[in-house]
């Protein structure tokens, strides 16, 4: 049974409304898979009861011919969000052995449409990281390796248990988090698709906070259909989040196989990065080769402030943070240290909780935001922010429907090999995406080859505010040309 | 409208002036908290008022409560306001165990109302305005329990998130006078509005005090705060105290220290809570999980045209329609439940225009001097309003004289009971039959030939026959009548 693991979403979709296989079969041949992979430690938490559960009762209703859009699909979940029942840590100390009585918006969508929970995914602690080392379980495997090579690379993060898990066929899609990469540049390092949808296109309603006005969750998946059809699920108005937006929820998968005939296509020249590796620049002269070939229009474009963007980024993210982990503190829930009086148990739990990057974030936000500190930092950050912002506004001004740029500087790395010494090197990692939340823009990462080690790399298109379909179109342009990869298993 | 002189300290170097600004925070009467659907109600079981948002759960989100915003706007409108089209919500962070998110949502920059002002009056006919800084939203803190265990604290998150209108004046107060007038002032507007329930002890009515002395005409001097005050009295007390002390540290030539200080009325004194050194740096920000509180001029509008009379305006109508002094008028509606009851006595009188300003005599004088008594409450009067108009009425009417209406009123507070079937029932009526009380005139001139005779030569003497007249008839001939019959038979 372990070919159902290969199938994409669509595929499987089609079997099981064609009874060629239960959901509990294809339920089954995930969770073996699970098991078989431990090694990549891409799951901290299995839920395999549950998931057979679901699985009979999605095949329960597909028998009826009450079929969800997503009935008998088996699904993880980062372990950001919140599950009902099942522990949810945000794969920090801190949460300890956190049980929800809650349901997040999104996944509880995901239910309500059919999908089977098979458990939790890994992710970088608070998702505060790129290479998913931060994790209190520990690092996750990338099924990809350079070829010849026994280096276990990282899968980027801090989504890094979701693109592991749908790289390495554990389950059929995986929900994510994106505050300023996490989904895409996974994505990009497992050659899957990985979209950040619009802020306010989902809702952040039970999942745990990393930056409140720059999170946002979409979907990890095995092809650009698979993710327009996850996020038509997770997508949508949610009165418990404000900043969810109360417009209709298209049928994303409709803009699959669309033309993009006449689409202007914007290269910004600001992403053309002194030292970029050649392989990244051939990637992206090929991808915008591609479209020209579909019938899109190429235009240079300038996105001026795009320099500004990492460091406007890395204070806005740990202000937000700072605040968002002060209710992390020993009283009402997770982990609590023992201590003499309130402030040592503040102290001892918040030390022995968060791993290293988390409290040098909370510590730069807590200074960004400080008296004499604010207006320097915050709040230039923040007018940084509005320049990038406008930056957008005025290339779309100009017609242009979506913008071209890789997906990120290089290939996956090794465990262990970046941001040792200095954390700004693994924070250069999002340089191509940062933006894209700044703005508050939909970005999808899509596989368009491989450097010359073997190792996936990805493409990133840029949209107008809710305008994911136009991604998805031109995303699948991309899929079509480039070819699907996976990897080979050593696992 | 007078402007008010206020009181001045005297110490060893001359007069002093105080200055002081108020920070209220008044409890928004709503049925669910600021950004939660839980309960507001007072007194439950610790932590049973308490939603997911509340004890700050992982990945939770704050919803604004309208109805709390039509509060603070329906408050804004009453303090003659500035009112907000766009506010924000700021995340004002520290840590404490009774603020479980490790942030108030507060609003620090942009608060929902503006600059505003509120009468104050004072005795003697004297008023000041006092300007009120602005209004805004945030939310309440839990409470810590030390006394449930020896070596642990307990909280209870049941308050935690109710929303609160933290009320800022300008520091136009310059005495303890003004200073306990005008949250009387403020606390009745509220009550009036029905956006606070003004109740002190339950804590849903709090104040912070800023004090600072300075010789009069001198720049401002350093202030101190005085935090958490709930009685009226003790705001008072605590400013005389503070003012005091800040004299006494400048005359013996020191200076004072910026800091927080808690009043202790049992000491009658303040001291020091914490100084500027240790005050908290609150890093404020906007709160990224709401949006700009946004509403439209015509929200605004359709409030404003909801809004109950206030005190100032129906103290005015009251002087217009019934000729009443300004401070009766004053004493009528400075409490929102007093209004209503003079009100609901004016919908029963039978004859408004003539019997309004006896009516506000007998609320005042009759009523609240037997409520004070015995300690009671308008709430609690064992008269009501339907019972005390029927009393007037039957003055207005003649049936009954003041006198024998003050008896009436002694029986309807002790037993109840209709006052006209009363007066009936137990001959209290006023006679104002003529023959009736020709009767009685002439058998008493009869008895008494010699004081008749003196009459003439002695007019005063003439109220010992109206006396006479009266107790004969038990009080209740018309002594109009009375004396004019006397008048005419001994030819006064």
């Amino acid at each position: 049974m372990t070919d159902l693991t290969s199938l994409t979403l669509a595929e499987a979709r089609k079997g099981l409304a064609a009874k060629t296989f239960t959901s509990l079969e294809l339920t089954d041949a995930h969770l073996s898979a699970i098991e078989a992979a431990r090694v990549l430690n891409a799951f901290v938490m299995e839920t395999p009861e549950q998931a057979r559960a679901m699985a009979r009762e999605a095949d329960g209703k597909i028998a009826k011919g009450d079929a969800g859009p997503l009935a008998g699909i088996p699904l993880g979940i980062k372990d950001l969000f919140a599950t009902k029942g099942v522990r949810t840590t945000a794969c920090s100390k801190i949460l300890d052995n956190f049980v929800p009585t809650y349901e997040s918006t999104v996944t509880s969508q995901l239910w309500r449409d059919g999908a089977v929970m098979l458990g939790k995914l890994n992710n970088d602690e608070f998702a505060m990281g790129s290479a998913n080392e931060t994790s209190c379980f520990g690092p996750v495997g990338n099924p990809w390796r350079r070829e010849g090579s026994n280096t276990t690379l990282v899968p980027g993060g801090s989504s890094g248990g979701s693109a592991s898990a749908v790289a390495a066929l554990l389950c059929m899609g995986a929900t994510a988090t994106d505050t300023g990469g996490s989904i895409r540049q996974p994505a990009a390092f497992t050659a899957t698709v990985g979209i950040k949808p619009t802020y306010g296109r989902c809702s952040r309603w039970g999942i745990v906070a990393f930056a409140s006005s720059l999170d946002q969750a979409g979907p990890i998946a095995r092809s650009v259909r698979d993710a327009a059809m996850l996020l038509r699920s997770m997508a949508g108005h949610d009165p418990k989040d404000t900043t969810s937006v109360d417009i209709p929820v298209p049928d994303y998968e409709a803009a699959i196989g669309k033309s993009v005939k006449g689409m202007k296509i914007g290269i910004p020249r600001e992403y053309r990065l002194d030292g970029m590796p050649a392989e990244i620049e051939k990637l992206w002269e090929a991808g915008a080769a591609w479209l020209k070939a579909a019938g899109a229009e190429l235009v240079e474009v300038s996105l001026p402030h795009t320099k500004y963007a990492l460091p406007a980024y890395y204070i806005v993210a740990p202000a937000e943070a700072s605040s968002n982990l002060a209710r992390y503190d020993g009283v009402r829930y997770g982990l609590r240290e023992q201590a003499k009086n309130i402030i040592e148990l503040y102290e001892n739990t918040r030390a022995e909780g968060f791993g290293a990057e988390v409290r040098r974030r909370v510590m730069i936000g807590t200074y960004v935001l400080s008296a004499g500190y604010y207006d320097a930092y915050y709040l230039r950050a923040q007018k940084v922010r509005t320049l990038i912002k406008k930056d957008f506004e005025d290339c779309f001004a100009r017609g242009v429907d979506a913008i071209l740029t890789p997906a990120t500087p290089s290939a996956a790395f090794g465990i262990g090999e970046k941001g040792g010494a200095d954390p700004v090197e693994m924070y250069l990692n999002d340089i191509f995406t940062v933006t894209v939340n700044m703005a508050g823009l939909p970005g999808i990462a899509v596989p368009a080859g491989k450097d010359s080690q073997g190792l996936p790399l990805g493409l990133q298109l840029i949209g107008r505010a809710f305008e994911e379909e136009t991604l998805f179109s031109l995303g699948e342009v991309i899929e079509q040309a480039a070819g699907r990869f996976t990897p080979a298993r050593w696992w | 409208m007078s402007t008010a002189t206020h009181k001045l300290l005297k110490g060893a170097t001359g007069d002093w002036e105080m200055v002081i600004g108020m920070e209220i925070h008044a409890q928004v009467t709503s049925n669910s908290k600021l950004f939660s659907g839980a309960s507001t109600a007072f007194g439950g079981e610790p932590n049973t008022h308490v939603s997911l948002v509340d004890a700050a759960m992982p990945g939770m989100l704050p919803v604004i409560n309208e109805e709390c915003v039509r509060q603070a706007v329906r408050t804004g409108l009453g303090l003659n306001a500035k009112i907000n089209l766009r506010s924000v919500f700021d995340r004002k962070n520290y840590f404490y165990p009774d603020s479980p998110q490790g942030y108030q949502i507060s609003q620090y920059k942009s608060p929902v109302v503006g600059e505003g002002e509120v009468l104050v009056e004072l005795d003697g006919g004297r008023s000041v305005t006092i300007g009120i800084e602005r209004l805004h939203l945030e939310q309440d803190a839990g409470k810590l329990l030390h006394d449930r265990s020896p070596n642990m604290s307990h909280v209870d998150l049941n308050r935690c998130g109710v929303a609160l209108m933290e009320i800022v004046s300008k520091p136009d107060i310059r005495d303890a006078e003004q200073a306990k007038a005008y949250v009387t002032k403020l606390r009745s507007i509220l009550r009036y509005l029905g956006t606070c329930d003004g109740d002190m002890e339950k804590g849903s009515l709090r104040a912070d005090v800023n004090v600072s002395v300075r010789k009069p005409g001198a720049p401002l001097g350093t202030r101190c705060e005085i935090k958490n005050m709930n009685s009226i009295n003790f705001i008072g007390q605590a400013i005389e105290y503070e003012a005091r002390r800040q004299i006494e540290i400048l005359e013996d030539g020191g200076e004072i220290d910026q800091e927080t200080r808690l009043y202790d009325p049992n000491k009658g004194e303040t001291r020091s809570m914490r100084s500027k050194e240790e005050a908290h740096d609150y890093r404020y920000f906007p709160d990224p999980d709401l949006l700009p509180l946004e509403f439209s001029q015509g929200f605004v509008d359709e409030l404003k045209a909801e809004l109950p009379e206030l005190p100032d305006q129906k103290k005015m109508r009251f002087v217009a329609d019934f000729g009443l002094s300004a401070y009766d008028a004053s004493v009528l509606v400075a409490e929102r439940e007093s209004a209503v009851f003079y009100e609901t006595v004016l919908d029963r009188l039978g004859n408004r225009a003539r019997d309004g300003k006896m009516a506000a005599n007998w609320v005042i004088n009759e009523l609240f001097g037997r409520l004070n008594k015995e300690g009671r409450d308008i709430t609690g009067s064992p008269v009501n309003a339907e019972q005390l108009a029927a009393i007037i009425d039957l003055i207005g009417e003649g049936t009954i004289s003041g006198k024998i209406a003050k008896d009436l009123f002694e029986i309807v507070w002790q037993e109840g009971g209709d006052p006209r079937a009363l007066v009936e029932s137990r001959g209290m009526k006023q006679v104002t039959d003529l023959s009736a009380i020709e009767k009685v005139v002439d058998d008493i001139i009869a008895a008494n030939p010699d004081k008749a005779a003196q009459v003439k030569d002695k007019p005063q003497s003439l109220g010992w026959f109206v006396g006479q007249v009266m107790k004969a008839s038990g009080g209740k001939a018309n002594p109009q009548s009375v004396n004019d019959l006397l008048k005419s038979k001994l030819g006064v």
